[in-house]
């Protein structure tokens, strides 16, 4: 039922892993290894620390907002005009660990107003899907 | 960079009261000014300016009937949204791809 509203609201992608958490965590966070994936960066996981993604097609500006060693990781990606929100979650599993991305689409102009920002755009989308669902 | 139709869509659905506004007028559909202004909490010059924002980046449209303009939601505005959205995700399935070819060679 909510699959639309999901697919509009956020991008997740979630995959199992048999790695433990503090591997994948080293992945996500030393430049050298982030570089070997993702993208070359400068980027710290410290909290406030501003940094920068770069590749062949254009820079990722990005602003750490939190980190929990070994468990989440979120920062700020402002790329092609966008400003979203990256949070990485790992959960340990029997086999490894289920590493979950979810990226949000829209601007949280103050780190306070996040959560509220955050609860709005999912009333928003979820209410906007009831709609379609009853026109459609 | 030039910003692009869902940076547009995103930033001007930011603003919570103008949501609520396009909100209203996707549940409710056509309504004037005056209606949307008695239960938006603002004033009604405040309605009108979130109106034509929301006009601009081709969320609403208006229609003048006499002396009143009323107001309806574009709901095919919102596709960028979900292009948006699985452009990310072809991007972020082909990172966890590498990611995940990176995890097997750092067990050495």
């Amino acid at each position: 039922m909510t699959d639309r509203a999901n697919e509009t609201r956020t991008v997740t992608v979630e995959r199992e892993m048999p790695h433990p958490p503090e591997k994948i965590w080293r992945a996500l966070t030393q430049p050298h290894l982030i570089a070997e994936w993702l993208m070359r960066t400068d980027f710290q996981p410290v909290a406030g620390q501003g940094f920068s993604f770069s590749a062949e097609w254009g820079a990722v500006e990005g602003r750490v907002l939190e980190v929990e060693p070994h468990r989440t990781l979120s920062y700020t990606w402002e790329a092609m005009g966008l400003e979203s929100v990256i949070t990485w979650t790992l959960t340990p599993t029997a086999g490894g660990t289920l590493l979950r991305m979810e990226q949000t689409g829209f601007r949280p102009d103050q780190d306070q107003a996040y959560n509220g920002a955050r609860f709005g755009w999912q009333r928003f989308f979820s209410n906007l899907e009831a709609l379609l669902e009853r026109t459609q | 960079m030039t910003p692009q139709p869902h940076d547009i869509l995103f930033r001007t659905l930011a603003d919570p009261t103008r949501r609520a506004i396009f909100e209203r007028l996707c549940r409710d559909g056509d309504q004037t000014v005056g209606a949307l202004t008695a239960q938006a909490g603002v004033s009604q010059p405040a309605v009108s300016k979130h109106l034509a924002v929301l006009k601009q980046a081709g969320l609403v449209r208006d229609r003048h009937e006499g002396r009143q303009t009323h107001y309806s939601a574009r709901l095919d505005a919102l596709t960028p949204l979900t292009d948006w959205a699985s452009r990310m995700t072809r991007f972020w399935e082909s990172r966890f791809d590498n990611l995940e070819d990176l995890l097997k060679r750092m067990d050495q």
